[in-house]
Parts: C-alpha cells; structure tokens; sequence
C-alpha cells in the first residue's frame, strides 16, 4: 500500500453523479500495453479531448487554475461502475491524491487505499461549498487533506472533518503491506483450511 | 434472531476478527481472466509470492478475444500478451485455464457456472465487478481490484468488512413479455444506481423462486449497477437441479453430503435485514434504457423522459443523458430507430436466452439496415445451440453468429459499435463509450433485442 498522509492543492469541481471507471479511463488503454505508470495522459480522455484528439476547452482539467490539481471534488457516486484499478492508476497518473464526494463505488473505494489515492466521502452540501470558495478565489484558494487528523481544511479556512476506517487510516498513514500482514495470520488460514476440508470436503478440488 | 443466507456464508468464512470491523475471509474459488488474470499472476510473481492454493483457482480468456468466426488469440492482436502471459502463468502452477477454443472456454460469469466450478455456499471472487452473477447459484460472490487479486493468490483470504443488508422480494407472477432481465433493470430504475452502496443484497419473492437458475444469474449479474458489489439468491430444488452432474460439481456420496449443508442455507424467516424494497411483478412491463445509466430505464410503452419535470438533483444529468443518445423528451421510446443489436455478454448469452431470441427471430428477417451479432457465452453453449439449429435461425434471418468471449458489451477486443450509432444490447451497462466511443446504447432483455433487430426500430416484444 502507498503512503497517504497530506496533500494541499487546487482542487478541480467536476460536479457531475456517477463518474464511472469506464469513464475515467476507457478498457483500450488497458490492454494496449501502456503499463499502470503510462495511463495518466488517457484519464478522463473522452471529456479532457475532443474526437480530433486536441484539448476540450470545457473540461475542467484543461482549465487553469485547474490543470494539474492534485484533489478532485466530485457529486455523488464517484468512481462506479467497472472493477478496474487502472481508474486509480489513471488518476495518480494524472497527479491526484484526493477525491473528495459524497460516496464512492465500492470497488473503487478499495482499490484507492491500494494505491495511496484517499477518497473522502463529505455531504453534497460541503463539496459543493468547497467548489464555491475553490471558484471565489481562483488561482489562490487551496483545499488541504489531512488523513492523520481525518479533516478537511478549506480555502477560507473551515475545518471539515470526515470520517476514515481506524484500520485503513493506520494501514495508509505507515504504508503497510497488505499481504504481508495477512501472511502473519498463516497458521490461523491453515487451521481454517483443514477444519474445512473435512466440513466441506466438496469445495476442495 | 435467525440468519439470512448472507450471514450464513459470511460466517462460515471468518478466519480470524481483525479488529475494527475487518475480517480475514477465506475465498473459495478465485477466477481469473485475460484482462487482470495474466497481470496479477506476474505482479504476484514479481513480489515473490506463489498462488497459495492453485486447485481453487481457475481460468477463461473472455474480454480481449476477438469473437469473429475462425478466430484464433492473434485475430486481435492486444490480446495475445495477454493471453500468453495468462498461459505461462497459471502453466508453471498447475492452475486450470480453459483456454481458447477448448471445451469450458466461455466468459468468466458464464463458464463458472456451467462447469459447476460455483456452488452454493462458498465465496468466489473474480476481477471483475459482474462476478456477482454467480450469487444466482447461492454463492457471495463479488468483484475486486487488481491489488485485491494479488492479495487473494497470495493467500486465498482477503481482508473484508461485512457490509449491511438489502432485501430485494418480487412477488407474483411476470406478465408476458417480462424476463428477469426487465425485473433487474426496473428495480435499479425503482432504487437508482447507488441503493445497494455498502449493501449485500438478496433477491427473494415468489417471482425469483419461479426463475431457473440462468434467469437468476442474469437478475444478480447486474447487482452491481445498484451500487451492490454482491447479489444472491437462496439455493433451493432448482439450484441442485442445474447443478448435478456438472463437471466439477460433487459427485456421489459427496453431491448427498453437500445438498445436506446447502439446504441449511436459506435466510431464516426471523432474520432481519437493514433495508428490504418489495416489487409488484403485475406492474412491471418490458423495460428499455434511454439514458447513459442502468438506472435510466422505463418500460417499452413510456415516452422518453423530460428532463425539465424530472427530478431536480437529476435534471443535468438527464439532459446530458439526452442530447449524448440523441433522444427527444416526450417522444415515445418505441419506434426510434436502432442500427445496430447485440444479444451476448455474461448478463444474456445462455442458451435460455439464445432460445428466447430464436423464438422472436424464427421466419423472420433483420431489418436491412441493422447489424445483429449473436455472441454465445460459451463454447459448450455455442455447441448446444448449434444441435439445436438456433445457429440456422439467426443466420437466416440475417444475423451474425460469432465465437464466444465479452465482444461489444465492453468493447476491449477491437469490436465496436461505430461513433454515433444506436445498439439495443443485452448487456449490462449503458455508460458513454461502452460499446465504443460516441455509441448510443439501450439495454433490454434478449428478446426485446431480437425484436429491434427485425423492426429496425425500438419494439415492443410483446407485440411480436
Ligand atoms: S461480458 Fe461484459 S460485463 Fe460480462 S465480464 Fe465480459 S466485459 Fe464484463
């Protein structure tokens, strides 16, 4: 799992519902072999690029201050839809540490604590207020994302606080290795095993 | 306080309380495909970890294959990588792959199934958000991540918090032209796509005891476009029914044992659940999607919806939903013209289903100007429907019949529907780009597919 403990940024409003994965990064650049590092310049590419391949003027990420942000705010639903991790490959491809909406998909929520990206679940009511401030002072207001002190600080100063699971927090805060504590568990799965190869022996083929 | 069929298998799995809500849960079956299977063996590899229990895990190149007939994995070249690597792999650990071509081969959430590789009771994941499909069979069964499935070859465990639980009852009887397809599509309409958010959701009611098991997996296959990562229905007669004597399913003495501790399963009366939503089957109509979300639904015989009287946290999106699919507000669904049909994809590719789409299509012809593909789920459903001569009624009327494999629901093995076209689809999701980039598509059940196909146009199946 890769670190998370602060960010502080611009943040880009792409205040739209159900923002999902097929959407932030399409199944090709999956299979062409572009690799996990390589998928940033394909994130969002249908509504960053037009057909012709040149930037959309109307799409936030292609306007300044907000090319190059490093937290995206975002309406309900974010990240829905498809099981790829390579929506959060994209993502940090393209810089973002922080998406912060009401509620995630599931699937995405988890892949984003893989991957060092800290999705903050906050009520409409507080993101669209953070795209406010972010527009009032375009170019100077910065949103800052705290995971050790689980807050929100936005441009005009306002503690919001969120909530974080207590074992993600840790496991995200210290960069800990999934596998590596699960391993650390081996003669409990064993135990498990063999009491259940003789509960439902069917099970194992 | 009884235990609903959820709890049951959540319990059952517990290897140890982590603390803090988590768990470590024991996984089953572990089904890999070309699109992360072949990756995440090598990325297990890479980190120097060996699959902890290469007998549960299985896999199907399905998502990057190309489906043109005579196709081999160099028909769309992206693919082969990805198929070589997933051979090298699962080779060097003795893992199953039913490879291209072979007796099994099929897409993941079809094949499992059939192979009697899903069974009631257990947990199976897959990387893949539509492997709740196979909670038709009484399995928990839900998609993860790339991460996840290094994890899960890793250890055959995954660290879980229990999520709440969703009740989902349809009572009665489906009226004519209903399948279950039309039953899923109008409860994500009836919810939204974000309902099951944190949910395990079970499927009950009178209606889903009447489905057949292929008609149950279609209903959980798209659990996870309410926002759900796993759906479920209780095994019962029918369950057992389908699955005796498949390949890989218990034999003997053991089939006895097992039937045994699956009719323990079922949800007690007294469980209580955290949400419950019931559906009236004598109110639900064929259904059609207009929109860009599975959620943008209404039946055949409704006027496309305007985006101004709708409501008020929906109105942009509605709007944007319109003028991408091209549609007028108002207008009537029925009778807009479709260029292309696409009857496949691991929500509708069973034989059940070619079947209800061969009954629509037989003496009958395609419209001139649609491009109708019929995409079997799997090798030994390819085969099936050939002895049945269902092959023949589509190629007659004008269809296409392709090899098995994902193709135009997801469009990652070069298949696409062109910019700007209409497809009805029996596929599962509606989002922009899906079947390609700028493709306009409107989800329904196989035969309501079959119908546009022959009208040429958005048509009510049960006129047919
Ligand atoms: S058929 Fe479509 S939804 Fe099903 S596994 Fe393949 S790509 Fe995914």
């Amino acid at each position: 799992m890769d670190k998370f403990t602060k960010v502080t940024g611009i943040a880009a409003p792409l205040m739209r519902q159900n923002v999902d994965t097929d959407l932030i990064i399409r199944i090709e650049r999956l299979v062409d072999n572009v690799g996990r590092e390589g998928l940033g310049p394909y994130c969002f590419e249908q509504i960053r690029f037009k057909p012709d391949g040149s930037e959309n003027p109307d799409c936030v990420f292609n306007q300044e201050p907000y090319r190059g942000s490093p937290i995206i705010l975002a309406a309900e639903n974010f990240g829905c839809g498809s099981s790829r991790e390579g929506a959060v490959w994209a993502l940090k491809g393209m810089g973002i540490q922080a998406v912060i909406a009401p509620y995630f998909g599931d699937i995405f929520n988890n892949n984003c604590f893989q991957n060092g990206i800290l999705p903050v679940a906050l009520p409409i009511e507080d993101v669209e207020q953070l795209a406010d401030e972010m527009k009032a002072s375009p170019g100077n207001a910065r949103i800052t994302v705290d995971l050790e002190n689980c807050v929100v600080i936005s441009p005009t100063g306002r503690t919001i606080p969120f909530k974080v699971d207590a074992r993600r927090q840790h496991a995200m805060l210290n960069g800990l290795d999934d596998i590596a504590q699960t391993m650390s568990n081996q003669d409990k799965i064993e135990a498990w095993q063999t009491a259940d190869k003789s509960a439902r022996p069917w099970v194992w083929l | 306080m009884g235990k609903a069929l959820f709890d049951k298998i959540w319990d059952s799995h517990v290897i140890t309380d982590l603390g803090n809500g988590f768990i470590l849960m024991h996984i089953d079956r572990l089904l890999l495909h070309d699109m992360s299977g072949g990756k995440a063996m090598k990325e297990a590899m890479e980190k120097g970890y060996v699959p902890a229990q290469p007998r549960l895990i299985y896999g199907t190149p399905d998502h990057t294959m190309s489906t043109r007939p005579g196709r081999t994995e160099k028909t769309h070249p992206p693919g082969e990588p990805l198929l070589r690597s997933m051979r090298e792999t699962t080779t060097k650990f003795g893992i199953k792959l039913f490879d291209l071509g072979q007796d099994g081969n099929g897409i993941v959430h079809v094949m499992g199934p059939e192979q009697g590789l899903t069974l009631p009771g257990t947990t199976l994941v897959c990387g893949d958000s539509h492997t709740s499909t196979h909670g038709g069979m009484g399995a928990l069964a839900f998609g993860i991540g790339a991460s996840e499935l290094v994890h899960v070859i890793a250890t055959q465990t995954m660290v879980q918090r229990k999520p709440k639980r969703f009740r989902v009852s349809f009572e009665g009887k489906l009226q004519p032209g209903v399948t279950a397809k039309d039953m899923i599509l109008h409860l994500i309409g009836d919810v939204g796509t974000a309902a099951g958010t944190g949910f395990a959701v079970e499927y009950a009611g009178s209606a889903v005891r009447a489905l057949p098991v292929e008609a149950r997996l279609t209903l959980c296959n798209l659990t996870i476009e309410m926002g759900a990562r796993t759906g479920m229905v209780a095994p019962d007669d029918t369950t057992y029914e389908f699955l005796h004597g498949r390949d890989y399913a218990p034999k003997d003495a053991l089939w006895d044992r097992a039937v045994a501790y699956w009719r323990t399963l079922p949800t007690d009366p007294d469980a209580e659940f955290d949400r419950e939503h019931t559906i009236d089957m004598a109110k639900v109509a064929p259904q059609i999607t207009w929109g860009t979300s599975p959620e943008h639904v209404i039946a055949v015989d409704q006027a496309i919806p305007d985006p101004s009287t709708g409501p008020e946290d929906k109105r942009a999106a509605w709007a944007a939903a319109l003028q991408y699919q091209g549609l007028e507000p108002g207008k009537p669904i029925e009778g807009t013209k479709v260029d292309w049909v696409f009857i496949g994809s691991c929500t509708n590719s069973r034989i059940s289903d070619l079947r209800a789409a061969a009954e629509i299509v037989k003496g009958r012809h395609k419209a001139d100007h649609v491009t109708a593909w019929i995409v079997p789920g799997s090798e030994r459903i390819k085969k099936q429907a050939e002895s049945e001569g269902l092959d023949k009624v589509f190629t007659d009327a004008g269809f296409e019949w392709r090899e098995p494999g994902c193709s135009i629901c997801i469009a990652a093995n070069g298949e696409r529907v062109p910019p700007g076209k209409r497809s009805v689809s029996t596929s599962n999701r509606n989002f922009v780009g899906r079947q390609g980039p700028g493709a306009r598509t409107h989800l329904a059940s196989p035969a309501m597919a079959a119908a546009a196909a022959i009208k040429g146009a958005i048509a009510d199946v049960r006129k047919f």
